[in-house]
């Protein structure tokens, strides 16, 4: 029955994936995969620079989220160092990473999604794009571009630019945050509260018009991990490592995120470059967990702002009674919770006199010959972890991204929606677009990077039991 | 001190005898682009970006090393010295691995500001992608291999104005390198003053401040001229 599919690896192809379904002797579908065919090679080509230049060069891995990186790698750094970093520096590194989330998380839901949620999954392909958006709901598209705006204006307000800023930095952070930027900011909040506002009731009616078909878009029991703060609140810069299975059990609480390699496994398969990665102690089958705001807002106990809490209280009826919401596309729904919610925290940091503190930076040597920096990126925990010697040269580095931790689970919800729309030999585009949402609702950071208005490249083969190809659908 | 005249690009101009082409052609403003020349430094003629065309020569010259002379007539730009210029610039981006982008002097970078002069938009030779190490041996400062275009500005520095001679160069040709002490790791070297004239002089990223992140060096050449002044002439003018 199995039939290995080749891949001609292609390096440099970012945001390039493939799907093959395998039928079997009836017809139905009797495997499927979602192949990530892209390679980067930063773990191997970063060995021999210095931990110094790590934030610079990580935060290229990602045009939308080099922040992630920067923050993961600056706090690798940290600890290489092995001072205190100033509170200021990790206040101001809080409000980035909360800036970063607004503008990812808008993206991602207007502008990614946005096409299939508002304008329907079978909708005419030449306008369910984000051209077709504004054609279809100007104010909505406009309100959402602007909301991403903000995000990317509080990342250039400290860090001198939106896309790839050098400014957090082993030790602290490079710059403060100028007092009329500050301002500035402050002065757009309300207008920012009020899109994501809309956007909630919005959800809350697409939650109503897809609910025939929402259980197809990865609806399955798995673990769920993320960072929580001490207090159990929602985290995304520092906390515990808290791992939680279906029923909402805790399988892991207060886990230092240094001993990640306890945790997490990473299996390989030989027909993707994305690594498998999976909780240890129960396998890779067993093992396989999500992670991002979903898993966040599912191991978290409560979040910690006042306006997020009432929406979370509504999100987890989803989930029922004590259990976490284990629905893939509630995704969506997650991400605008963490937009409010990251908008209420950048209100209170923006009031927060410590901003204004000039110690930022600590200098230190390299104290320790290992630093493992873990933060919460829009997609979900992102490890680094390096190892250098005495002068600060890397010998081995080790990056755990949140896609590749969402991979076992993109899989099952490929297979799932497979299943549930596949039937015989015809492919529609209906159908290569629900898978295509199928991936997209864990925003992976292969649509991040295409640029095109969320459409990824993507290769539907559907193969018969004797590997015959019955049909195929391409989209480049 | 005798003045002579010459020509340069069509206008007669005085020089004092003993100048060369490039220090005349600067107290005239007639701007030549350079990377291992810097004024307080003895000229090497190494980086060949100062070509100009002097009439009678069968070949381009070196304005840095090339005396001016009574009568001569010079041409600093033309369409053939500007693309052989491009052409250097290209050698020298191919030769070694300068990733703009992730380097501590990034838009502060002689060679950079260079290639965006000359209009260098391109590199049509093949990369050489060498394998070249990183030291930061040293407490203060480092060294990127990857970044040093061998102008040789820290071993002058370091010879003619420290005095430590702890820069030297080992190797031929594009196996070249700048090494410290015999080629010892600059933390190891007994002779270096830690003074950091050479990182000051270093015209791209090679040689930085230890701890320092994407574009974050800024280096200021101009101290030479304020020392040697003083050093010279008593005179320390800021």
């Amino acid at each position: 029955m199995s039939k290995t599919v080749t891949i001609e690896p292609v390096t440099r192809i970012e945001g390039h994936a493939k799907i093959t379904i395998q039928l079997d002797d009836n017809g139905k579908v009797a495997d499927s995969r979602f192949h990530v065919t892209e390679f980067r090679g930063f773990e191997k080509f970063c060995v021999g620079r210095s931990f110094w230049e790590m934030p610079g060069i990580t935060a290229r891995i990602c045009g939308i989220c080099p922040v992630s990186h920067l923050l993961a790698s600056s706090k690798a750094g940290d600890m290489i160092l092995g001072v205190r970093t100033p509170a200021p520096a990790v206040a101001l590194r809080r409000l980035m990473n909360y800036g970063q989330l607004v503008q990812s998380h808008a993206l991602s839901f207007f502008l990614l999604s946005g096409p299939d949620l508002i304008l329907g999954m079978d909708a005419d392909p030449s306008q369910r794009n984000i051209a077709g958006l504004i054609a279809a709901d100007p104010d909505l598209a406009r309100a959402g571009i602007g909301l991403r705006a903000f995000g990317q204006k509080l990342i250039r307000s400290l860090g001198d630019r939106s896309v790839h800023p050098s400014w957090a930095v082993p030790g602290g952070v490079r710059k403060s945050l100028p007092t009329e930027q500050r301002d500035e900011l402050l002065k757009q909040l309300p207008a920012m509260y009020a899109t994501v506002d809309n956007a909630l009731d919005l959800m809350k009616d697409i939650l109503d018009r897809f609910s025939a078909e929402i259980d197809a878009y990865g609806e399955f029991p798995s673990l769920f991990m993320g960072l929580v703060a001490a207090d159990g609140g929602l985290e995304h810069y520092d906390g515990k490592l808290r791992v939680i299975d279906s029923d909402g059990k805790v399988l892991e609480d207060s886990a230092a995120p240094e001993s990640y390699q306890q945790l997490i496994a990473e299996a390989e398969q030989n027909w993707s470059y994305l690594k498998f990665p999976y909780y240890k102690p129960l396998g890779p089958e067993a093992g396989m967990y999500r992670v991002g705001p979903l898993a966040r807002l599912n191991v978290c106990d409560f979040a910690g702002t006042p306006k997020a809490d009432r929406e979370l209280r509504q999100f987890r009826h989803y989930g029922g009674q004590g259990k976490p919401v284990t629905g893939s596309f509630y995704y969506h729904y997650a991400r605008l919770i963490e937009i409010l919610f990251s908008l209420e925290r950048i209100e209170e940091l923006l009031a927060d006199e410590i901003l204004i503190d000039h110690h930022i930076r600590s200098q230190a040597g390299v104290n320790q010959n290992v630093g493992i920096g873990v933060s919460e990126a829009p997609r979900g925990t992102l490890f680094h972890h390096y190892r250098v010697d005495d002068n600060g040269i890397l010998e081995a580095v080790n990056l755990i991204i949140a896609t590749g931790q969402n991979n076992l689970a993109m899989n099952k919800t490929v297979k799932q929606l497979a299943e549930r729309f596949i039937s015989g030999s015809k492919l529609d585009q209906g159908l290569l677009n629900r898978v295509e949402h199928g991936i997209r609702v864990y925003d992976p950071c292969l649509s991040c990077s295409t640029h095109e208005a969320g459409r990824m490249p993507m290769q539907i083969k559907l193969i018969s039991a004797k590997g015959e190809l019955l049909d195929e659908i391409e989209r480049s | 001190m005798p003045v002579i005249t010459l020509t340069i690009n069509d206008e007669l101009v005085s020089a004092r005898s003993g100048q060369s082409i490039l220090e005349a052609c600067r107290d005239h403003d007639i701007q030549l682009p350079t990377l291992c020349y810097l004024d307080g430094l003895s000229a090497r003629g190494g980086c060949r970006l100062c070509l100009v065309d002097v009439a009678g020569s069968p070949r381009l010259l070196p304005a840095c090393t090339t005396e001016a002379l009574e009568n001569m007539v010079v041409t600093t730009h033309n369409e053939k010295i500007d693309r052989y210029r491009r052409m250097i610039l290209e050698l020298t981006f191919a030769e070694r691995n300068h990733t703009c982008a992730v380097c501590v002097s990034n838009e502060n970078c002689e060679l950079q500001s260079l290639a965006a002069e000359l209009g260098m938009d391109h590199v049509r030779y093949d990369y050489l992608n060498p394998e070249l190490n990183l030291d930061t041996s040293h407490e203060r400062y480092g060294v990127d291999h990857n970044r040093c275009l061998l102008c040789l500005r820290c071993v002058r520095v370091c010879d003619e104005v420290e005095g430590a001679h702890t820069w030297d160069v080992m190797g031929r040709g594009v196996e070249s390198r700048v090494i410290t002490d015999l080629n010892r790791p600059w933390g190891d070297s007994e002779s270096c003053t830690d003074c950091g004239k050479c990182v000051e002089v270093c015209p791209t990223g090679a040689l930085f401040d230890k701890g320092s992140s994407v574009a974050e060096m800024k280096k200021e050449a101009s101290f030479l001229r304020r020392i040697l002044d003083g050093r010279e002439k008593r005179q320390w003018q800021r």
